[in-house]
């Protein structure tokens, strides 16, 4: 990928090193670009405030100094927790987002791995963060950590299903699970002979769009969802016993985990780091300009800002679900709604 | 005509907050940078004006908390007139309000007889160590300055005596 | 569809059922059972140090018992060696956030021992102060709702409109939060000029802000699946435990002090309307005080019209003995039914003051109310029941 690019030749473990770093960057630039810009800034205009602007600017660096401030704590494992599960359960969290950002396609030849069952890849390794929540609710030996532990477990599993069938949808559409495929044929597509605006299944797959963003809202423990963390009754559900930089590790995963989710969302439905090819006269893959791949990422960002902003524009205005009618919820509405979008898209397909 | 749903109508009034905050700007006040004026009447601070204490005690007595810490001694004073007699006076030796423990009531200024104590509505005055806040007589008169004019009554009130 | 609405009445059922079965498994079998949870007293959701000690069978309360008195400052002993000036700047802090409130029925109290009434002018101010402190404690109330449920937003929005009514209250009595402007015989001293015309202004703002938690909060289908149907009390019930305030009107007793007693305020003098509601639920009691908000600056509205000149003090000599004897007064609080008890044996300052404060029976209910709920229910029914707990503790 890098080769091909670059007019240099790179050793192997020169590429693995630029993958790791750029790696690290697209999953943490954007959770830091998200922290800011959602979590301090527009949750602060949307309650007639300014947010944090000591720091930096605007208070740009306001992050800077969250991070230097968490990492400066002391670190406290409570007496009775089960002290190796109790450290190592937020980085089990955080790993989850980086294995789901390598199956991300950033540009035409910028992606860290091509998997042909990128899709499929994506969804199993999300399920890893249930382990790690599970996990930090259970070795905190606390009771409040341990009631927000067994209602992540229940609720995170209960909303795996409509994610993986909303974007089945997605699949029976496109014909491949590789997820650069996806995007060309979202770009290179046209609807009804008007080749425009390409093909972004937001459009088509609507239903499914809504019922994947409701699922991801739901693995991300935001509210409406966010029973889990219930501030108002658990205090911090599985997160209350953490402080100092373990407490980082799972700020900044909840963040990065939304802001990867997005990205996925955005390649599934919106059409991923491409312009409709119509507008240059692209007509397959290898026909796109190199330039798309520092372009790309731009856009990609862009339409990830899109969904992160709907995520937490909601995540403002709900006040959270109870437990039993989150999983009626997701048992019996969500599932059964996805299950007859796929059938009407599998009919659709062959008819259309 | 369908009923819009709760759920969108919410998301419409978080919305429209954010951009009236943007356009229009934030309704908290930036301080240190900006500072907004307490109305007149805001209790900040008790000044002295020393020249009108007889130390007669009446505020150090209905304190509910007991913070106003009084001493004086007795002087002479000259006469008012020439052949009369010689006056005793009291001379403030100590004015002390302890206002870690001051719950800013209001009833010594209310119960002083001879006008001395007023309401200023300074509040910037706060000391990190909390013995630093038992103010003496010097501070509490500087504050005199910062006391205003009492303001003007309500339409219908009854118009003072004095 | 069942997101939306359970069916009214068989929750209350099913709670009885549910806590007798609880009842009789704790019973036969050991300690072991279930999980005893402290809630508080440090805790985000309580409004204070209030600890509900519940036992738990997975996410479903067995048993619980509030246990307050964390904050009890004595107030009852602290009046028996104070003066009644002193009496009143301490009496605003036992429902901090409707101040006014606290200090009328201890006044009404002294000046009916004294014989005094206040000038028609003060009686008019004193309620237009008291129905201002209605709206500042209800509109915090309305926020906090949101914020227990788990919508942060709402309480941003009561914060800053509530601002207004708190700088009205400073521009008048100099105090924010503790106006201390009640005196026996009538007021401290006038209201400032220009106060009629800013009342006027910000009572329209808080309308406006009724109108927008009413979209966002009580509109929201989330909500209202969480409030409706939890917590269900009814009539005869609340009138036992002697609820009082919003609580009683929600299950549907037409109770209002303000309405229904003759006392030296301005009550009697406007047009003001007493919601109740048949359900008795935590939506019933949470529609309730937003009704009685937009209420209360209809009610502002019409004083301020008429607000008669004259002096704010009667007659009263400097130094104040109140005559021997005993008096009864409550009134309407923000939190339900006020009352003070005052004997009197001739002194500068009360003999034995009791304070009956609202919110400890309100609170007495929750044993009854929270058997066989589920774990997010308590906060639902604590946030509804609303109380203070400087109210409860005194």
């Amino acid at each position: 990928m890098i080769q091909s690019t670059l007019a240099v030749v790179v050793p192997y473990w020169g590429q693995s090193l630029l993958r790791v770093l750029g790696g690290l960057v697209a999953v943490l630039l954007p959770a830091g670009t998200i922290v800011y810009l959602f979590l301090f800034k527009m949750m602060s205009f949307m309650q007639s405030r300014l947010g944090p602007m000591e720091a930096g600017p605007y208070g740009s660096l306001q992050l800077v100094a969250e991070v230097g401030k968490w990492m400066q704590k002391e670190d406290i494992v409570p007496q009775r927790a089960d002290k190796f599960i109790f450290k190592i359960a937020p980085v089990v969290v955080l790993v989850s987002t980086f294995l789901l950002v390598v199956v991300v396609p950033f540009g035409p030849d910028a992606y860290f791995t091509d998997f042909e069952t990128g899709v499929f890849y994506a969804l199993a390794v999300s399920s890893i963060s249930v382990l790690g929540i599970l996990m930090a609710g259970w070795a905190s030996a606390n009771k409040y950590s341990l009631l927000g532990g067994l209602r992540a477990a229940g609720q995170l599993i209960a909303y795996e299903l409509p994610m993986v069938l909303a974007v089945m949808g997605v699949v029976i559409q496109a014909g491949t699970m590789n997820m650069q495929r996806i995007v060309v044929a979202q770009n290179a597509g046209s609807m009804f002979g008007f080749d425009g605006l390409g093909n972004p299944y937001v459009l088509t797959q609507l239903v499914g769009f809504a019922v994947f963003m409701i699922s991801i809202q739901a693995e991300l423990t935001q509210a409406p969802f966010d029973m889990p963390i219930a501030e108002s009754e658990l205090v911090s559900g599985y997160m209350t016993e953490y402080s100092g930089f373990r407490f980082l590790i799972f700020f900044i995963g909840e963040f990065a985990t939304a802001g990867v989710f997005a990205m996925i969302a955005s390649v599934l439905f919106l059409g991923g780091w491409g312009v409709p090819f119509a507008w240059f006269g692209w007509t397959s893959i290898n026909d796109v300009a190199d330039w798309m791949n520092l372009v790309g990422p731009l856009i990609l960002l862009s339409k990830m800002m899109l969904v992160v902003f709907i995520i937490m524009w909601v995540r403002f205005s709900y006040p959270r679900f109870r437990e039993d009618q989150l999983q009626r919820f997701a048992w019996k509405i969500l599932i059964p709604v996805s299950l007859a979008n796929i059938m009407v898209t599998a009919v659709l397909k062959v008819a259309l | 005509m369908a009923k819009i749903p709760g759920l969108v109508k919410g998301l419409g009034v978080t919305f429209g907050t954010m951009m009236r905050t943007i356009t229009k700007g934030a309704n908290t006040v930036q301080y240190p940078h900006e500072k907004e004026i307490p109305p007149i009447r805001s209790r900040g601070v008790i000044a002295l004006h020393q020249d009108n204490c007889t130390s007669c005690m009446l505020c150090s007595r209905s304190c509910p908390d007991w913070c106003i810490y009084i001493e004086a001694h007795k002087d002479l004073a000259p006469p008012r007139r020439e052949g009369g007699k010689v006056r005793t006076v009291n001379k403030l030796d100590r004015f002390d309000i302890d206002y870690a423990l001051c719950m800013y009531c209001g009833i010594c200024v209310e119960v002083c007889p001879f006008d001395a104590l007023f309401w200023s509505p300074e509040y910037e005055y706060s000391e990190p160590n909390i013995a630093d806040l038992l103010h003496d007589k010097s501070k509490l008169s500087e504050w005199m300055e910062t006391v205003p004019e009492a303001p003007a009554l309500e339409v219908g009130a009854d118009k003072k005596k004095k | 569809m069942t997101l939306t609405t359970d069916r009214l009445g068989d929750r209350q059922k099913l709670s009885y059922i549910a806590g007798q079965a609880a009842d009789a498994r704790v019973n036969l079998e050991l300690e072991t059972e279930g999980m005893t949870l402290n809630i508080g007293p440090q805790h985000p959701a309580t409004h204070g140090t209030l600890r509900i000690i519940a036992r738990l069978d997975g996410e479903q309360v067995v048993w619980a018992e509030p246990s307050c008195g964390y904050m009890h400052r004595g107030y009852e002993k602290l009046t028996e060696v104070r003066t009644y000036p002193q009496v009143t700047t301490l009496v605003n802090r036992i429902d901090w956030l409707g101040s006014f409130a606290n200090e009328v029925p201890f006044i009404l109290a002294a000046e009916k021992l004294m014989g005094v009434e206040a000038p028609p002018r003060a009686q008019w101010i004193r309620t237009i102060l008291f129905e201002l402190s209605r709206i500042a404690n209800v509109s915090l109330f309305l926020g906090d709702l949101g914020v227990q449920l788990g919508a942060i937003t709402p309480v941003f929005l009561a914060f800053r409109d509530r601002e207004y009514v708190l700088n009205l209250i400073e521009s008048a009595t100099g105090g924010r939060f503790h106006p201390n402007f009640d005196r026996i015989g009538g007021l401290k001293e006038d209201l400032p000029a220009g106060f009629i015309d800013e009342t006027k202004a910000v009572m329209k703002k808080l309308r406006n802000f009724c109108d927008e938690i009413e979209t966002l909060l009580f509109g929201n289908e989330i909500f209202q699946s969480r409030t409706r149907g939890i917590g269900i009390i009814p009539r005869g019930v609340a009138l036992q435990y002697g609820l009082s305030g919003a609580n009683l009107r929600a299950s549907g007793v037409d109770w209002d002090l303000r309405r229904d007693q003759d006392i030296a305020m301005a009550w009697n003098k406007v047009n003001f309307k007493v919601w109740t509601h048949p359900d008795g639920d935590s939506f019933a009691r949470c529609w309730i005080r937003l009704q009685e908000t937009r209420e209360a600056t209809l009610i502002v509205d019409q004083l301020l019209d008429g607000i008669p000149s004259g002096p704010v003090m009667a007659k009263v000599p400097k130094i104040i003995k109140v005559p021997e004897g005993e008096a009864w007064v409550s009134t309407e609080n923000p939190l339900g039914e006020m009352g003070y008890y005052v004997v009197s044996r001739g002194d500068l300052g009360p003999f034995r003051v009791k304070i009956r404060s609202a919110s400890f029976n309100n609170i007495s209910i929750t044993p009854w109310l929270l058997r066989g709920v589920y774990v997010p229910d308590i906060i639902t029914i604590l946030a509804s029941l609303y109380f203070i707990l400087g109210d409860i503790d005194r």
